[in-house]
Formats: C-alpha cells, structure tokens, sequence
C-alpha cells in the first residue's frame, strides 16, 4: 500500500544509518524458518524522544523490541542502538539501555529495597535506590516481599529496575497492560517525567490513547511492515482526514429540507444524519445558518475528528 | 578492543561477591529449597543409622561401622540435591518467570549470574555436608581428622561445582518449573539406590555397582568415604579414579549447557 507521510518522517531506503539518531534500522528482516515475522522496516529514533510502535499481535513488534534490545539476532538489515549494533553489544552498552519487559517476576524471596540495590550494583552509576522508588511510586512497598506485591506493583518495580542504571535509552513493552485507569494515569506521569529528564523512550503499546498522550513520534506496523509513520495528529493522513458533522433532523423534516451541502448526506431510519467532508467550516456554516433561520436547536450536532484508533484500525485492517 | 582495565577487574570480583550475596539470601528465605537440601539428608541419616544401629558395612574390601558409611554416602546425595536438584528446580523457575532475561538486560555479565547461583549451591551443600559430618562425630563416633576433613571439603566443592554444571545442562530439557522437581526425583532416586546410598553396596549386585561407578553419584560417596576411612580405598584418603568421574560429568555438563542454555524463558520463544 501507499503510506501517507506528510510529516516526510518516514525515512527512505538509500540513506545511511544516521549517527545521531538513538535508534536508526535500515531494511530490517527477522525470518523464523520460512516464516518471515519481520519484512524489511527502517526507523528513526531521536535523542530525546518518546517513540511509540503499534500493531495487532503477531505484526512483528516484539521480535523487533528484542532484536533492538539484543536479546535476538536479526536475519538481515542494518540496526544502530545508541551507536552499536545491539547484536555485537557489550557491557558498556547495556549500562545505557533499561529494558522494561513485558512479563515480569522479579526476585521473589527479595524485598522490593533488596531487588532494587541488587540491580544497582550491576551498573557504574546507578541512581540512588530512594530515588527510584520515589519515581515509580513504591516508597511505601519498599520493605515488602516482591512476590506479595500486586500485578501493578510489580510492573512499577520492573520499570524502577529498568531505570536505576539511569539509562540513556528505555524500552517499554507495553508498560500499562492490565492497569486500572489511575494507576494507567500514574504511570503515563512517571514516563512523561523521563522525557523531561531527557531519557529517550522506546514504548510498545496496544493502548491508542497512551500513544496519544505520550508519543512524539508514532510507527504502525502490520505483518512485518511498517503500515504508517508520524506524529499522532498527523498520521494515517489524520490531520487532512475527512470530519464526520452529525446531527438529528427536527421532526417532521427529511434529509431532502437540508440546504445545498458541498458532501452527500446519509441518513439513519430515526432521523440520525451524517456528512463527512475534508472542510468542515463551509458545511458547518451551511447548516448552521440554515438552522438559525427556522429556529430548528439541532442540540445533538457534533463535530468529529477521526481518532487515533480509527486510523490505527483502517490501517492495519487494510494490510491483515 | 575487549581490554579489560585493572580496576574493572577488581570491580568484576566484587560484583561476584554482590551478586552471591543476595542469592544467598533468596536461598535462606526459599522454605522449599531449606527444607529439601538440608532437613531431608539430615533426617534421612539419623533413620538410617538408627535403623542398621551398632552394625557394620563391608564396603572397598575393609569393614566400617554404620555412621562411618552413612555419612559420607548421605552427604553424596545432599551435595547432588544442593548442587544439582535445587539449583536445576531455582534455574528453571527463574527463566520461567522471566528473571533470567531481566538480569541478562542489565550489564552484568553472564558469568557472574552463573557463579552467583553456583556459590549459593557449594555454599549450601558445604554447610549441609558439615552438619552430617557434625551429626556423626559427635553423635556416632565418625573419627575426625584435620586430613579426612580437609579432603572431605575439597572433594565436597569439586563434587558441588560438577554437579551444578549438570543443573545448567539439564536446565535446557526441562520445559516448566512444576516439571523440575518431579522429573529430577525420577532422574536421581534410582541412581541414589544402585549407588548404596539407602541400601549398604555390600547388598548390591556387582553388575549393578559397576553401572552405578561410571554415573556420577557413586564416586562422589566413594570419594567422600576415603576422605574419612582411607582403608576403603587401598590406605589414600585421596581416591583420585572417582573424583575424575565426577569432574569429567561435570565438564560434559558444561559442555552441553554452553549449547543449550537459554535466558529468554521457553514458552515465548
């Protein structure tokens, strides 16, 4: 398919492997026997930034997290972590990357103090234990025993010990799955509180509204590919998309007492009508005047803009 | 471009220490693992000593009293439940759980988790074979040497290394954590009857020694009685044939864990 890419994001094929860029892929292709899971995807990761992946299970993201991560050798293409390839990746590298993993179970007969100063003593300047569990909110657990800590609990221990190396880069896969809303909104402070700090942030998610208050930059994929790239107002096309106007037609009337609208009016069996159009101040301005006119409220109108998640499932439903 | 700095060096010997230390701990709040390497040998020796009470073992060609068999025969089986059993049962269950991934993400290197998990289990098994040999000396009249304790230690730390260099390679056959345990008692039980750790070898059949001598269990409590009764072994405390089984099993471990050992837990690869 053609992907849309106003924001000119998505990087081309030809151009080298960037050095500044925290994370940079070229071409990049996982192959499990004859089953290819990744199928050559390029991205771009700046310092600094909060970079969101998307896409359904099975499109390739989790294998691509671990090769970036090192935990998988690729099969083909070009990646730079951090100006390394996390394949050949030593020590020095690892201090400077914090993983937070999807399942996590940390030392069970360990309190979450004990867990946290075990991890530290593997880097060179780890943050102060204290710190951390102010960061990730666990001050109050910090004497319980990991393995009597909550599912949330635990998540937050396992991002304090992705970040008590004070890393450059954190990977975070899908770091919000199974939260309670607060704890969800808890989480989103602490991650937007790394990118104040300057912390690049590499997060997977299956949250669109996650994506939407964190991303900078988001990357779809789907079936190995990479489906669309940008920011969260701009991608898929979301920024010139068209704006659904609805509304519920005074009694009485049809869709044919409307006034001469510049798109075509679809109407429900109750009177519910909708008109998408690229311009929505033309149409609005039409209707509007119409309605003051003849004194028809229209109290229901609303004015829609395509979400993240419409776009999001248009385009991976296209390519699946 | 891999030169390690001197003080990099000194730091990677602490972080040993660092590491050891908190295994440890993990393992002295671990009920399950406290109970299995140490109440079982220990509660296992005095119901057979008891049992076979004021008899005698012809074992190697000499006569020995009961506890001077049963000591070094039980500590055998509680250096293989502490080296091997245990660590194999904490290895898989912390892979399963994703523990495993999680440390080899930070910049510890691997070799510092393994000599972690690996000194909590010869710590472990040098306590516990301590304690029966506390149990028979003071309780049972085992005669105690400065030599027989010190070749007792030494083959005690070499037995404990080789076995737990097995857990790493069995740890690649076992699927799941409530696997391990089961599996590993049907692996050992039967090797622990042919090598007259419950039964005295004198009630064995030959045929059935000689299978026993070339696994590893046998010549680590043949090795284990000669540190404490040398006439078992032709007058040497040291019985060297043995103690080189036991390390050649440990070096194959070593071998097939190299290959096969893996971080990343199993169902999700």
């Amino acid at each position: 398919m053609r992907t849309a890419d106003p924001a000119g994001i998505m990087p081309s094929a030809e151009s080298a492997v960037s050095q500044q860029d925290v994370i940079s892929v070229r071409g990049l292709r996982m192959s499990y026997g004859h089953y290819e899971a990744v199928r050559g995807i390029d991205l771009d990761v700046p310092r600094g930034e909060v970079f969101a992946f998307l896409g359904p299970n099975g499109a390739g993201k989790t294998t691509t997290v671990e090769i970036l991560e090192g935990f998988r050798q690729r099969t083909g293409g070009e990646v730079r972590v951090l100006g390394s390839d996390p394949a050949r990746a030593g020590s020095a590298w690892r201090a400077r990357v914090g993983v937070v993993l999807q399942e996590s179970a940390p030392e069970a007969w360990l309190t979450v103090r004990e867990c946290l100063s075990m991890y530290a003593g593997y880097y060179p300047t780890p943050l102060p234990v204290g710190r951390v569990l102010d960061l990730v909110g666990l001050t109050a657990k910090a004497g319980d025993r990991c393995d009597r800590l909550s599912g949330g609990q635990l998540r937050r221990l396992d991002m304090g010990l992705a970040l008590i190396g004070d890393p450059e880069l954190v990977f975070l896969d899908e770091p919000t799955t199974g939260f309670d809303p607060s704890a969800r909104r808890a989480a989103w402070d602490v991650i937007a509180g790394l990118r104040d700090l300057g912390k690049t942030i590499f997060l997977t998610t299956h949250y669109m509204d996650e994506a939407e208050a964190l991303a900078d930059q988001i990357v779809i994929l789907a079936a190995g590919k990479v489906v669309a790239a940008g920011t969260p107002a701009t991608i898929g096309g979301r920024a010139t998309s068209a704006t659904t106007v609805s509304f519920t037609l005074p009694d009485g009337l049809t869709p044919a007492d409307l006034p001469a609208l510049p798109a075509a009016v679809s109407a429900g069996r109750y009177g519910q009508v909708e008109i998408l159009h690229e311009h929505p101040v033309p149409l609005l301005h039409a209707l509007s005047t119409w309605a003051l006119e003849r004194g028809y409220p229209l109290a229901d109108i609303s004015v829609h803009r395509p979400t993240l998640e419409e776009i999001y499932l248009r385009l991976t439903q296209e390519t699946t | 471009m891999s030169v390690v700095p001197k003080a990099r060096l000194a730091s990677t010997a602490s972080l040993v220490a660092h590491q050891a230390r908190y295994d440890l701990r993990s393992f002295r709040r671990n009920s399950r693992a406290r109970i299995f390497t140490l109440a079982v040998p220990v509660i296992l020796l005095l119901i057979l000593v008891a049992l076979f009470h004021g008899g005698t073992v012809a074992t190697g060609g000499v006569t020995v009293k009961i506890a001077a068999y049963y000591v070094p025969h039980i500590a055998a089986m509680a250096i293989v439940g502490a080296g091997m059993v245990n660590l194999l049962i904490t290895l898989v269950a912390k892979r399963e759980s994703g523990s495993l991934k999680r440390r080899r993400a930070t910049p510890v290197p691997a070799w510092v988790l393994i000599a972690g998990d690996a000194s909590t289990s010869i710590v472990s098994s040098l306590g516990i074979v301590a304690v029966l040999v506390a149990i028979g000396g003071i309780g049972f009249g085992l005669s105690l040497s400065v030599a027989a304790i010190g070749v007792a230690v030494v083959v005690a730390i070499v037995g404990a290394a080789s076995f737990c260099c097995l857990a790493y390679a069995l740890s690649g056959i076992v699927g799941n954590a409530e696997s391990a345990g089961p599996m590993t008692q049907l692996a050992t039980f039967p090797v622990y009857f042919i090598s007259g750790i419950y039964i005295p070898d004198n009630v064995l059949p030959h045929w059935l020694l000689d299978v026993a001598s070339v696994l590893p269990v046998r010549p680590l409590a043949v090795a284990l009685q000669a540190a404490f009764v040398p006439a078992t072994n032709g007058g040497s405390r040291f019985a060297t044939v043995p103690i080189l089984v036991v390390v050649a099993w440990g070096v194959a471990g070593l071998i097939v864990a190299v290959r096969r050992f893996s971080w990343v837990p199993r169902r999700s690869s």
